[in-house]
């Protein structure tokens, strides 16, 4: 029942705040979100990660086809759900800075999407996962598509085709599966478990998932809409896209992909992990060459992410515990960065580094900010990028040597990158687009505080997390395993 | 049976109404025959298989259910024509007279188990609809899309004729189980050939009426020449009218010859499904691309025939209703749209009468998205549901192929049906407040909550049927 009401509260929050009208939105939403926040947290504490799947629940939706409205909790769902309840409350937080047209439908979109997002992440029954998965492209099409910059209109249209696309390759998967089941069929997650498919069938099956999901989240080659989309999207759309959207993702990968067609992973896995890794590389050598400091963050998630993919492909402990702990990482660290490069939009007009330069010398708390989440995001040791990349490093590493050492480089490339966007925009001499920059204001602070907690928290003690999601991950694993 | 009977009743009244005074009496008056009509059309839920008119006319629960879609879309039609009071030229009674006469030959069809009743239903529906395409007389392309519409559909007929003619010949009788019993136990030989013949023919026929390709030429002239509330008549009562013929015919008579059609079928939809789809995206009257829609869901309804099971046919009825809501719904919004700005006297179609809907018409704009993210098969929409049917419907039987490319199709049909959605939202325009009547608005909400609610709880219908 807890995760029902996990799903439906941002709804209802969502609802609310549409109401509420225009002044107090603002306020109405952030409570919403915190609500949310203190159920999932209710949740967590509930939570036992030795007893599977827990607070489920299940409907009938069509009931002859064995078709349900069914979901549930584990670790890995628990992870994922405190990761998007945690950071929509920020999201709508950061933008309070900001004044955007017709404000109740802003707020009451990014509720809607952590509804839907919920619902990814908790579903237990295929189509209700597909459903979800569609819906929570639809208030975020509209967040770009409306409050977004000069291209919107081009860009997210793309953005939408593309991930449609994808999905439906989804859809005919499912599909399929749900006519293998026996008896009169169920689309529950774990009757597709338990299907015997044969090989050649699990290589069609293993494309059509990995090509839905590497759109998502994206993996090369399917990146194209990314970088465009997050540099023309809102902040907080982008912080949603970056942050939690592209975790469904690697979450299908890791709920679908590995243990339904196991027999597909071994065949075509290797494939699968080279394109991660081109990804990995690719994407860091363009992050690089960029000036613009969105399209840079957005090409280092787009680098973060094919290491995340790398780890599931490897299909190993390390790998999945890896992955869901750098997604955790991730989130936090890509929503922070974003909000840095927005605060400094905000006052000097300009995202280019060219344009940029000093801002330390009169806002040493944002320098210190910003330092602290730029190095969690290179995976210095202590901040929660480094448990993260070590786990998926030495799990591709275990996979393949040779791999493992290229996938390695992102080590080196990724603080090329980042230091140079901290370097540039931070030190040197002050530009006149930077005249008159003040510090961070309370509000501000109020955002990026939790951020680094979480950094720290991860980077120090990040048992609390992988205990969390360790049954659930060997018994996923038990299942590919044989 | 009652409807037919109680709508034929009804058809002459309304043509004498027409003699009185006052107009403003027909539109109350045919809703409620319509209402009527339904109310006697569910009288005979469960009642089980009848026969009537010397086993011409079955009524069972399907025919029923096909009824009630046609006869609600027809209700919806009639509450937003407005009883035609804008236009001086019109002619009320005719019209309403027509579309009820109409309504008669969709109904036959929908029930018919033997060809002639078939054949009987084609024409009464077809001519009614002949003359209505043709009724705003002053325009120029409303003539050439009536001229067009008879002439290629007499010729349509007349294939239609020729392949019930064969069928009789090959298997003695015109009725649906006695050509089953013959198709089931025939022998190859000459009498094989001249069954397929006539299947090929009378298919050929129908194929023409649902607009499937390649005898689709006729669609986009005829939907965008033909007033806009008949457009929303012919590709709601029409298509569902023929579709339900359609099955009926293969799943009542050729089901023993299951391998010699299905290929044709097949090849038909994906061809349908190609033509309707990339036809649509480069078009830029709205008007005419949801004539492309119309040819590309016709494809999809195909798929729904290929597989010819029982899930199927509940797809069928699915999805002709979550078709017609979306339809009605585009259709209604275009039809306020159209008349705001003019291009030389005639209504404006094309999608940059939609720029800045939203503004000033945010529930016009509302039902335009829904009835468009239906028609895309977006989720939580019926649309979505109704494809899903389909395709779940061909994978029991085992042809995915046919499935991956609808699947490909309907990302195309994202692109062109967004397009109006941008228009309206994200374009600026000066679009001022339209007024909507309240009838009309009830119509268009009800129909998108319709739409929302068989996307939510889909399964309301099972087991039904």
């Amino acid at each position: 029942m807890l995760t029902l009401l996990l799903i439906l509260l941002p709804i209802a929050a969502g609802i609310i705040t549409l109401l509420s009208g225009e002044r107090l939105a603002k306020q109405v939403a952030l409570i919403g979100g915190l609500a949310s926040l203190g159920l999932a947290i209710f949740v967590w504490q509930q939570f036992d990660p030795m007893a599977g799947t827990q607070f489920g629940f299940k409907y009938a939706w069509l009931a002859a086809s064995g078709i349900s409205f069914a979901a549930g909790i584990d670790g890995i769902s628990l992870l994922l759900v405190l990761l998007t309840t945690f950071l929509t409350p920020l999201i709508i937080l950061s933008a309070f800075k900001n004044t955007y047209k017709s404000t109740a439908t802003f707020y009451s979109l990014i509720l809607f999407m952590e509804s839907a997002l919920i619902g990814v992440f908790t579903a237990t029954d295929a189509f209700l996962f597909y459903l979800f998965f569609e819906a929570a492209l639809i208030p975020v099409y509209f967040l770009s598509a409306v409050w977004g910059g000069e291209n919107r209109l081009k860009v997210t249209f793309k953005f939408f085709i593309y991930t449609i696309f994808g999905s439906l390759f989804m859809l005919v998967a499912l599909v399929y599966l749900y006519y293998q089941t026996p008896g009169t069929h169920s689309s529950e997650i774990t009757e597709f478990y338990r299907l015997q498919l044969i090989p050649g069938v699990q290589g069609f099956i293993f494309w059509a998932f990995f090509i839905a999901f590497a759109i998502k989240m994206p993996l090369f080659p399917f990146h194209t809409w990314q970088p465009d989309t997050y540099t023309e999207s809102p902040t907080p759309a982008t912080m949603l896209l970056s942050g939690i959207m592209l975790k469904m993702g690697v979450y299908g990968l890791i709920r679908f992909l590995l243990p339904i067609v196991p027999s597909g992973m071994e065949n075509w896995g290797l494939m699968a992990m080279i394109l991660s890794v081109i990804g990995i590389i690719y994407g860091s050598i363009i992050a690089i060459q960029q000036s613009d400091m969105k399209r840079l963050i957005a090409y280092s998630s787009f680098a973060h992410v094919g290491l995340m993919a790398a780890g599931v492909f490897s299909s190993s402990l390390n790998g999945l515990q890896g992955a869901l702990i750098q997604m955790l990482a991730h989130g936090i660290n890509v929503i922070g960065l974003f909000f840095i490069v927005d605060i400094i939009y905000s006052r000097t007009k300009t995202r280019y580094l060219d344009q940029l330069g000093g801002i330390s010398q009169t806002s040493p708390h944002l320098s210190v900010y910003f330092m602290i989440l730029l190095l969690g995001s290179v995976a210095l040791p202590l901040t929660n990028g480094f448990v993260g990349e070590f786990l998926l490093l030495s799990s591709v590493f275990q996979y393949d040597a040779i791999l493992g050492a290229i996938a390695g480089l992102t080590i080196i490339l990724g603080s090329v990158y980042m230091l140079r966007l901290f370097q540039k925009s931070m030190f040197g001499p002050k530009s006149k687009w930077v005249e008159g920059f003040q510090d961070l204001t309370a509000s501000e602070r109020a955002v990026l505080l939790p951020l680094i907690i979480m950094v720290f928290w991860i980077g120090i003690y990040p048992s609390t997390f992988l205990k969390l999601t360790e049954p659930a991950v060997s018994q996923l694993l038990q299942l590919v395993n044989n | 049976m009652y409807p037919i009977v109680l709508l034929s009743f009804f058809g002459i009244v309304t043509l004498f109404l027409g003699f009185s005074k006052s107009k403003n009496i027909l539109l109350p008056a045919t809703l409620l025959f319509l209402i009527i009509a339904l109310a006697g059309n569910f009288l005979e839920w469960n009642k089980g298989p009848l026969l009537y008119f010397y086993d011409m006319l079955r009524v069972d629960n399907v025919t029923l259910a096909f009824n009630g879609i046609i006869l609600l879309s027809a209700f919806m039609i009639f509450a937003i024509s407005g009883g035609f009071q804008d236009n001086p030229d019109s002619e009320p009674a005719e019209y309403f007279g027509l579309m009820l006469f109409s309504l008669v030959g969709a109904l036959m069809m929908v029930g018919f188990q033997h060809l002639i009743m078939l054949f009987i239903g084609v024409e009464i529906l077809s001519v009614a609809m002949y003359v209505l395409t043709g009724s705003n007389k002053r325009n120029l392309r409303s003539n050439e899309a009536a001229l067009k519409y008879f002439l290629m559909g007499a010729f349509a007929t007349g294939f239609m004729l020729f392949g019930i003619t064969l069928l009789y010949g090959a298997t003695g009788s015109f009725k649906l189980e006695q050509i089953q019993g013959f198709a089931s136990n025939m022998q190859v030989g000459s009498e094989s050939y001249i069954l397929y013949a006539g299947l090929l023919l009378l298919l050929i026929g129908m194929l023409f009426k649902v607009s499937a390709a390649p005898f689709h030429f006729w669609t986009p002239d005829v939907y965008e020449g033909a007033p806009t509330i008949f457009t929303t008549f012919m590709s709601t009562v029409v298509k569902t009218a023929g579709f339900a013929a359609l099955f009926r015919l293969l799943s009542g008579s050729f089901t023993g010859v299951y391998g010699f059609w299905w290929i044709v079928i097949a090849a038909i939809a994906v061809l349908t499904l190609l033509v309707g789809n990339i036809g649509a995206t480069s078009q830029n009257s709205f008007k005419r691309m949801l004539a492309y829609s119309g040819i590309s869901h016709a494809g999809y309804l195909l798929i729904a025939l290929t597989a010819l099971s029982k899930p199927s046919q509940n797809a069928i009825i699915f999805y002709s209703l979550a078709y017609s809501l979306s339809t009605i719904c585009a259709f209604g919004v275009l039809m306020l749209v159209s008349k705001e700005k003019t291009i030389g006297g005639q209504p404006n179609e094309y999608y940059d009468a939609f720029n800045g809907l939203a503004k000033q018409n945010p529930l016009l704009a509302f039902v335009l998205t829904v009835s468009m993210l239906s028609l895309a098969g977006i989720p939580l929409t019926a649309g979505f549901w109704g494809k899903f049917f389909i395709f779940t419907s061909a994978a029991e039987r085992g042809i995915i192929w046919i499935t991956v490319i609808a699947v490909l199709m309907s990302t195309v049909g994202i692109y062109y049906y967004f397009r109006v959605i941008i228009s309206s939202y994200l374009k600026e325009g000066d679009l001022v407040k339209i007024r909507v009547a309240p009838f009309y608005k009830v119509i268009l909400v009800l129909a998108t909550f319709l739409t929302i609610l068989f996307g939510l709880a889909p399964g309301i219908f099972e087991g039904l049927i």
